[in-house]
Formats: structure tokens, C-alpha cells, sequence
């Protein structure tokens, strides 16, 4: 995306930081449990409130996670990493340090292929990824003078995910934090949820004119929950930076939030406020070091992700790299389509499963769990228009009974007599009909007027409850007139 | 009879075996004498009605034929273990009233093996210190006297100076103690008692209150090599809630008192005479390397070349990780609180009127080193150095087996001296802080009394997780220097 200013045109600079909360049973250093939604202050152990002598120890579960995100992320896994103490007081950090990785992460360089609206690719560079611990949270809405503290989420799990700074528009921001989810997922390692703050995402924004090469002056905007309000606020800070340079200013590195009311971004902290987090190493934690046995292990248990899925839709499918990505966004829906159209014609699977079925999905209370249509009769019903028992038309009846109903489609088509008429005689003699009930329409077409041909079509579709074979009944049409 | 308080541990564990008298006796006797020797400010927290109770139930486990290794022996635990329901202080107003609902794996592991527990014994706060002056509850009074100046009131040592004072005039049979830099070698030589600071992981730090994590080692502190030996059986293994523990089986420490030490080399670092060294010490160190010839053990010179780095070295590492450590201290869960305008305000408040000032200089000077810009300067040099330093050992064991050193530069000297420059206080652990920083057994036992009547003690060095050869020394030579003295009203 190319911005237009009055001294010419700029490029934007984006580098995203996603922090996704793990998925594990327990927190990365107490055996207190994750749960979303539990009382405030309930899982909570003497480690998590920082307590005298309370000591961390590792959770594997969460190393396993970490390095199944990196290899996913076809990035370099680090077998000895560093615990460090990141320093600063707040009132939901007991310890008054975080746990974090800083100079020797878990996970390092990677990369994140995107897909753009136009159907192309592009690969986007990931710089590292790390283990570290959240923060409680503080309420400060529930009293006048009072901050309340939930310690529920202090000592979970989070992996930050920085990415290179290699995004040029808020598209392509969207574009990976959506592939970046779709790719958590896939390998069930984080649930993506951004609504309820299980991945958050800081972007790191600077401009430049375009043909430059220069990193300028970055300003960072934090914990943004949503991929449209992280493209609001990139393209909002844009626009600030560049009118800021117009103006012959200077951009100050700082820190800002994103108030999504406003659509504007604003000032946190400056540089000059910046914390001194006087990083160094966790002495309460050896070196970790993981087995290249214990990755290869892990190797082999990853899911087909979804580039790899794409293209093979692609390849045996046939299906275009449109259908292809819509398909393999969710693992669910990737395999429920594969179920639909195991021995079928592809594409006829792909645009029901994209048309009348994720339709039926998003109108009511359906999951992938429980589907308004499971794969096996959204499939029998494809046999059904395959073998001729029905029409396409008829099957968008038959499909909304099985909605309804949960049956089997071909009792459906029994029930409720929503078998096609193929046989010619049955046909012939409702065109029969309309036409002797209609002798001066009937006239005008054969003088010439072609167009009302299609209301007789309607008229017999009618008679017949629209069982009629639409391409018999055409052809019988045309026959009659020709008579 | 022996007075009750006066048998060592082994002493008392074995005529309990032969009924000659009970746990809750044996408590008793040690309540009466910790009640009237409150003049000494040893113990923050007397803990004796709790003690009763424990000694009952010992005496009815005894009845049950369920007898461990510390059956019945009334211990005192120093202040900075975290012992369930009982107040724990770690000697600072900051922590004032804060009642742990957990207990130390240490203390815990003590308590299985049968002990009964008297009291929590002062230290200097948060462990900061080596003259148990910087505690609020109060300085700790060595219970030794100088000949020549019997009124003056001298200094236990720190930082466990209560359990040092305690264990020397007869209020604890034996005493936990820490060490990060020499909290229990020079207590325990300041007080004519046995102390070992075990290798770096071979006790879990779990539920003790942090100073500097990766230098902290819990160990015992008793008035024999065997009764260290006892205590150090019960409190060591591997503990899976302490990352740094380590996974290695815990040897009879008691069964390597053979008292043969023949074939054995001894090394003595020409590193440890500082100028200024006193002709006492020097001559106590020379007496030392004559009992072990005498036994059969060969003195071998070696040479430690970066020794004259320990002292800065640890002055950076230890304040560095303190002050990260004593963050959670701010008033919000537990201990003190002083409300202030904004949550800004309330932390700098609660913390000025919570820390003292040997606290505060160490987390500023920790602060300090931390700082972007001068990390590498101070706190990533000083690991480097750190790394020479446990090199010097690590060659110097190639050639020998354990190390004799003195434990400290000077006898326990008088409250108003060494506290004009924190420095001077501070090079006190001039001989404790290399084995520290290098993560080594060390275990300071008595040798002999100055001029003055006070005890000097001698140090032992031993390799990583070798705790059985420095005890299987200390054995020979405590027998050799027949350390009889005793305090004061003892």
C-alpha cells in the first residue's frame, strides 16, 4: 500500500509482536491451572503471588507447545535457551520480574507464508519466538480510589511471536495474523481467541518514502484485540507519521494505545519513560535444554498445515487457490470438506460445503462438533444429483430438510416424493396442458417472441412441484413449439 | 550428669535409644535455658509451647518404634526459613507478622526426621550481613568474652549469628543456618561451633526467603563434626521443586567419619595470607597443617590466582540477584504496608520503612550493576569471573583432595568496631566468598582461642557434592585440636 503525502509517496513499515497464551493444563512454572473464566483468584499458587521462597520450575508441556509453534513456523529451534528476569514493579506482577527469554529464545528465524486478497502469496520473515509468563490483571473500574487484582492469568504461558519487519500494509497485517492463528490452531498450541485476550498483538509501525531503505523512527502500539483494529491503528499511525515528517517534524519513539472508539491512536510512554528492565538471567532456572530426540519427536506428530493442505486441494482437487485457502482456514473445515468429497466431483463439493452448507453453519447455533449436515449425507445427497434422483434445484430442498430433519437425504427424497420426473410422457403432458390453457401465449411465441418460452418452462415447473428434469424439460419445451 | 543442653546431638540421640531420659525432658531442659538466655537476642521467635507438642508426639513415635534420624532433638531454624503458621521474618520489619502457609522443604525434611523445633533464630535482615547487626528484631550478643575486656559485648558473626549464638551457648542442640557468602563458616568460627555450607544444590532452597539464588545453600550448624554430619543426612536431596537442586542420592555423611586420612593431599592456597593477616591466624592455619601431616595427609601448596576478584566479584552477583529477589516485597500480598497516594507512592513508602540500610545499599548497588549500559561492565564481567574463579578450583582438585584455609581474617570483634565503612564489614568473608562463588562444600570447625580467649576456626574445601572427604577431615582434625572451651555460662 502506497500512501499518497503532498511531498510524495510513502511506504509503510510493520513488524508485528503476538503474544498467544499456550495451550496447557498448567502455568509455565506452577502447577496452577489455566481456565478461562474461573473465579477471580482461583488458580492461583504461592509461585504465581510471588510468595517468600516460592521457586519456578518448568512445565514441558509448555516447551513441547513452544517448539510445535516453531517447527510449524518452519523456524530454527534453539536446543539450550535462557530463562531471564525481566525487572519493573506493578501491582499484578508479584514477583516483581517477569520470566521471559531475551537473549537466547527457544525458537529463532522462521517464516509465515501470507495469502492477499488477489490470490498471491508472500512470505513474511519471523525473527524469534519465546516462552515467557503474563501478568495478572487489574481491574480499576469496580471502585473509586481501589485497583482491584486477578491473579488468575499471572504465570501463564504466553509465546511471543515477533516477526520480521516485513508487512508494507494493514492487508497484509490481517493477513498474517490470520494465517499466524490458522496456524496456532492447526497445531493446537494456542486457541487464537483474541476476543478473550488469548492472543494479543503489538505492532511496531514506521514510514519511509517510497524507494528508501531506511528503518525510521518506530512507534509501537500495544495489545490491540482485534485484526481489524490492529489494521485501523496501523493505518492511523501511518498517516500521523507522515504528516508529522510533512510538517518537518520528528517522530519520537514511544510507546501508544490504540482507543478503538476514537479510531486514533495515542501516547502512552516516551522513550525517555521507558522502563529499564534490567534483563538478566532467571538464577531460580538451569539453561533449557531440549533433545533433538524430543524435537524430531514432535516433527512427527505434526498436523498437514495449511499451506501444504492448500496445495494438495489444489493438485487433487483441482480447486482454485480462492476455494483452496477458504477450505483450509479451519483444520475442521479442510477435513470436513475432504469427508464431502472423498470419490465425489470436487468442485461440486467445494461450492456446497461454501455455499448452502457454511450458510446453514453461520445462521444458527452449529459447530464443527455438531453440523447443521454431517459430511456423510451432505455427500449422499451430491450422489443424488450425480445419479440424476434429483435436481440442483430440488437439492437446495432436500438440503434444508436434512438442516431441519438430520436424515438420510435419499429418505428425504422418498418422504417427501421429491424424486425428479425424468419420464417424458409425464412431462409432455403438463406442457400439454399449460399450452392448451394458453393458446394466445402460445401464439406470441410462435410469432416470434422467444422470451416467453421461459415463462411456459415456470408454468410446467410449477404443475410438477419443480420435479421436472430441468434439461428434459427444456428440450421437450423447444420440441413442442418446433411442432 | 551432664547437663542435658550440654550433650551434642549424638550424645542425646543415643541415651534417648536407652530410655536415660524423654524428648519432651530433653525440650524442656532446652526451654528453660533459651528463656533465660533472651539477653543474647537469639531467637526472633520462641516457638515453646509448639515445641512441647512436638516432643510429646517424638516420645509417643518413639513408644511406636518409629524413630528418625533427628528423633526428639530440639533444633532452632534461623529466621529465614519459611516454617508453616509460625511467623517468619527473615530478621526484616518489612516482613513483620507474616505467618507462611507452607514450610521449607529443609525445615520440613528436619521435622520428618523427628526434630523438635524451639524457635526461629535471628540473622541479619534478608541474610545481609556477617555481624548479625542489621537484623530489626535486634543484634545477636556472641555469648564468648574477651579476656582482656570482659565487658565488651562482641559480635556472633552473621549472617545466621542466632543459630551460631544459640548452638555455642546451649539453646539449640543444632541450628540451620544459610550461606550465599560465609552466613554460616564465620558464625560458626566467631562462636567456637561446626558449620558446613554443603555444594550449591545439594539442599533444596525451597520455602527459604531468597537473597541471592544462585549462591544461597542451606546447611547445618551443630557443636561436632558428627552432629553436622546428623543434621546434614536429614536436610540434603534432591527436591523437584527446586529447579537447582540436584538429582543425586544422599551418602551416610556420618559413616565417613572413619578418621583415616592417610594418602590424602591437602591443598593450601598461597593466595589466603593477605597482608595484615594476623600472626594468630597464621599460626592456628600452620598448627592445622601439622595435625593432618601428624594423621598422615600430605599439605600440597596450590595456587587460586583470580582469589583477589572473589570479594568485588560477589559485591556485584549477590546484590544483583538480591535486588530482582526482594522486589516482591512491596506491601500488596503479605508483610508491611504503608498506604500512599498512588500505587507509586505506597511502594516507595512501605519498602523505605521495610528495608534497613544495609538492604537498601545492596538493592541500590544491585540496581546499579543491572542497568542498561553498565550490565556489561559489572554483572556480565563479574560472571566471567565468577567462571575463573571456580576454574582455579576446579585445577586446583586435580592435584589435591580437599583444601585447609582460616575461616576468617580476625577473631569475633566488639559491636562498635567495623561499622563506620560497610567495606571493612564486608571483607570479613575475604576467605568464605571464593567457595561460594564456585559453588563448593565448605565447612569452618574450631581450632584453637586467640590471646583473647576467642575461638579461630579453620575451613575446609571440598570438590562438588564431596561433602563425605571435608567431613571425614574435619573428623581427624577436630580430634586433633581438642576444642574444649567454652563460652561463658555454658
Amino acid at each position: 500500500m502506497i500512501i499518497q503525502g503532498d511531498t510524495g509517496d510513502w511506504e509503510i513499515v510493520i513488524g508485528l509482536e503476538v503474544h498467544a497464551q499456550v495451550i496447557s493444563k498448567s502455568k509455565l512454572f506452577s502447577g496452577a491451572a489455566t481456565d478461562f473464566g474461573a473465579e477471580p483468584n482461583d488458580q492461583v499458587s504461592f509461585v504465581d503471588a510471588g510468595f517468600p521462597g516460592m521457586l519456578p520450575v518448568i512445565n514441558e508441556k509448555c516447551v513441547e507447545q513452544a517448539v510445535r509453534t516453531g517447527l510449524g513456523l518452519k523456524a530454527k529451534i534453539n536446543l539450550t535457551s535462557v530463562f531471564a528476569r525481566k525487572n519493573y514493579f506493578y501491582a499484578d506482577l508479584p514477583q516483581g520480574y517477569q520470566i521471559s527469554q531475551y537473549d537466547m529464545p527457544i525458537v529463532g528465524e522462521g517464516t509465515l507464508l501470507i495469502d492477499l486478497a488477489d490470490g498471491s502469496s508472500r512470505a513474511i520473515g519471523i525473527e524469534r519466538l519465546h516462552l515467557e509468563q503474563d501478568a495478572g490483571k487489574s481491574i480499576h473500574d469496580m471502585h473509586p480510589s481501589k485497583s482491584y487484582i486477578d491473579l488468575n492469568r499471572s504465570g501463564v504461558a504466553l509465546m511471543e511471536i515477533v516477526s520480521k519487519p516485513d508487512m508494507r500494509s494493514p492487508e497484509e497485517a490481517g493477513a498474517y495474523l490470520t494465517k499466524l492463528r490458522t496456524i496456532l490452531r492447526y497445531l493446537e498450541t494456542c486457541d487464537g481467541n483474541m476476543q478473550e485476550g488469548s492472543m494479543r498483538c503489538d505492532a511496531n509501525v514506521s514510514v519511509r518514502p517510497v524507494g528508501s531503505t531506511e528503518l525510521r523512527t518506530r512507534c509501537e502500539i500495544k495489545n490491540v484485540n482485534s485484526i481489524r483494529f490492529v489494521q485501523q491503528a496501523i493505518e492511523y499511525e501511518a498517516r500521523r507519521h507522515i504528516d508529522v515528517y510533512e510538517n518537518g517534524g520528528e517522530i519520537r519513539q514511544e510507546t501508544r494505545l490504540f482507543d478503538s472508539a476514537k479510531g486514533e491512536t495515542r501516547s502512552m510512554r516516551s522513550k525517555e519513560h521507558a522502563h529499564d528492565y534490567r534483563y538478566f538471567p532467571d538464577p531460580d532456572l538451569l539453561p533449557l535444554v531440549v533433545a533433538q530426540d524430543f524435537v524430531d519427536g514432535i516433527q512427527a506428530t505434526l498436523p498437514e498445515l495449511p499451506d501444504d493442505k492448500k496445495a494438495r486441494f489444489m493438485t487433487d482437487f483441482g480447486l482454485n487457490s480462492y476455494d483452496a485457502g477458504v477450505l483450509v482456514a479451519e483444520r475442521a473445515s479442510a477435513d470436513f470438506f475432504e469427508q464431502v468429497a472423498a470419490g465425489r466431483d470436487a468442485k461440486m463439493a467445494a461450492n456446497w460445503v461454501m455455499g448452502d452448507f457454511f450458510a446453514a453453519m453461520n445462521s444458527g447455533d452449529y459447530s464443527w462438533e455438531k453440523p447443521p449436515v454431517s459430511a456423510v449425507n451432505l455427500g449422499k445427497m451430491i450422489d443424488l444429483i450425480k445419479d440424476g434422483t434429483i435436481s440442483t434445484r430440488l437439492a437446495k430442498d432436500v438440503f434444508i430438510f436434512m438442516v431441519e430433519t438430520g436424515k438420510d437425504p435419499a429418505i428425504i427424497v422418498e418422504e417427501k416424493g421429491l424424486k425428479q420426473v425424468t419420464d417424458t410422457g409425464a412431462i409432455e403432458k403438463a406442457i400439454d396442458e399449460i399450452m392448451a390453457a394458453n393458446p394466445d401465449k402460445v401464439a406470441e411465441v410462435k410469432a416470434g417472441k422467444d422470451k416467453l418460452m421461459g415463462w411456459f418452462v415456470g408454468q410446467v415447473m410449477k404443475a410438477t412441484q419443480g420435479k421436472a428434469n430441468p434439461g428434459m424439460l427444456n428440450e421437450l419445451i423447444v420440441k413442442k413449439f418446433q411442432e | 550428669m551432664t547437663k542435658l543442653t550440654n550433650l551434642t546431638i549424638a550424645q542425646a540421640r543415643d541415651k534417648m535409644a536407652k530410655g536415660e531420659f524423654t524428648a519432651l525432658e530433653l525440650t524442656e531442659a532446652h526451654i528453660t535455658a533459651m528463656q533465660a538466655k533472651r539477653s543474647l537476642g537469639a531467637y526472633i521467635t520462641e516457638t515453646a509451647e509448639q515445641a512441647r507438642e512436638e516432643a510429646k508426639a517424638s516420645d509417643l513415635r518413639r513408644q511406636a518404634g518409629q524413630i528418625g534420624a533427628l528423633e526428639g532433638i530440639p533444633l532452632g531454624i534461623k529466621d529465614l526459613f519459611c516454617t508453616k503458621g509460625v511467623q517468619t521474618t527473615a530478621a526484616s520489619h518489612i516482613l513483620e507478622g507474616f505467618k507462611p502457609p507452607y514450610e521449607s522443604t529443609v525445615s520440613g525434611k528436619l521435622k520428618a526426621a523427628g526434630s523438635v523445633m524451639l524457635g526461629k533464630l535471628n540473622l541479619d535482615e534478608f541474610a545481609m550481613g556477617s555481624s548479625n547487626m542489621t537484623s530489626y528484631y535486634g543484634k545477636v550478643v556472641n555469648p564468648w568474652k574477651s579476656k582482656s575486656d570482659p565487658a565488651k559485648l562482641l559480635v556472633p558473626g552473621g549472617s545466621s549469628g542466632g543459630s551460631a549464638a544459640a548452638v555455642a551457648a546451649r539453646i539449640a542442640m543444632g541450628a540451620t543456618g544459610t550461606d550465599t557468602g560465609g552466613s554460616i563458616r564465620q558464625p560458626a568460627a566467631f562462636c567456637g561451633i561446626t558449620g558446613i555450607k554443603p555444594t550449591y544444590g545439594r539442599c533444596s532452597r525451597w520455602g527459604i526467603v531468597a537473597f541471592a539464588s544462585s549462591l544461597d545453600q542451606a546447611g547445618p550448624m551443630a557443636r561436632d563434626v558428627r552432629d553436622c554430619a546428623i543434621m546434614l543426612g536429614s536436610m540434603a536431596g534432591h527436591d523437584a521443586k527446586d529447579s537447582t537442586s540436584a538429582p543425586l542420592p544422599v551418602p551416610n555423611f556420618e559413616a565417613a567419619l572413619t578418621g583415616d586420612i592417610r594418602g590424602l593431599k591437602v591443598g593450601i592456597p598461597k593466595e589466603y595470607r593477605p597482608d595484615g593477616l594476623s600472626d594468630e591466624i597464621l599460626r592456628v592455619w600452620e598448627q592445622g597443617i601439622e595435625w593432618l601431616k601428624a594423621a598422615g595427609a600430605t599439605p600440597v601448596e596450590i595456587s587460586l590466582p583470580h582469589t583477589k576478584y572473589a570479594l568485588p566479584t560477589y559485591y556485584i552477583v549477590a546484590p544483583a540477584e538480591a535486588s530482582s529477589n526482594l522486589a516482591r516485597y512491596d506491601g500488596l500480598r503479605f508483610g508491611q504496608r504503608v498506604e500512599g497516594k498512588t500505587l507509586d507512592d505506597m511502594y516507595k513508602k512501605s519498602r523505605a520503612a521495610g528495608f534497613g540500610s544495609e538492604v537498601r545499599r545492596r538493592i541500590m548497588i544491585g540496581t546499579y550493576v543491572l542497568s542498561a549500559g553498565y550490565y556489561d561492565a559489572y554483572y556480565s564481567k563479574a560472571q566471567k569471573v565468577r567462571r575463573l574463579i571456580a576454574e582455579d578450583f576446579t585445577k586446583a582438585f586435580q592435584d589435591v583432595d580437599v583444601i585447609l584455609t582460616p575461616t576468617a581474617p580476625s577473631a569475633a570483634f566488639g559491636m562498635d568496631e567495623n561499622t563506620d565503612d560497610p567495606v571493612t564489614m564486608w571483607l570479613n568473608d575475604v576467605f568464605t566468598i571464593p567457595t561460594s562463588l564456585a559453588g563448593l562444600p565448605g565447612l569452618s570447625l574450631p581450632a584453637g582461642l586467640n590471646a583473647d580467649g576467642l575461638p579461630l576456626g579453620l575451613q575446609l574445601i571440598g570438590r562438588p557434592f564431596d561433602e563425605e572427604t571435608v567431613f571425614k577431615v574435619a573428623g581427624v582434625m577436630e580430634s586433633a585440636a581438642n576444642f574444649t572451651a567454652l563460652p561463658e555460662g555454658v
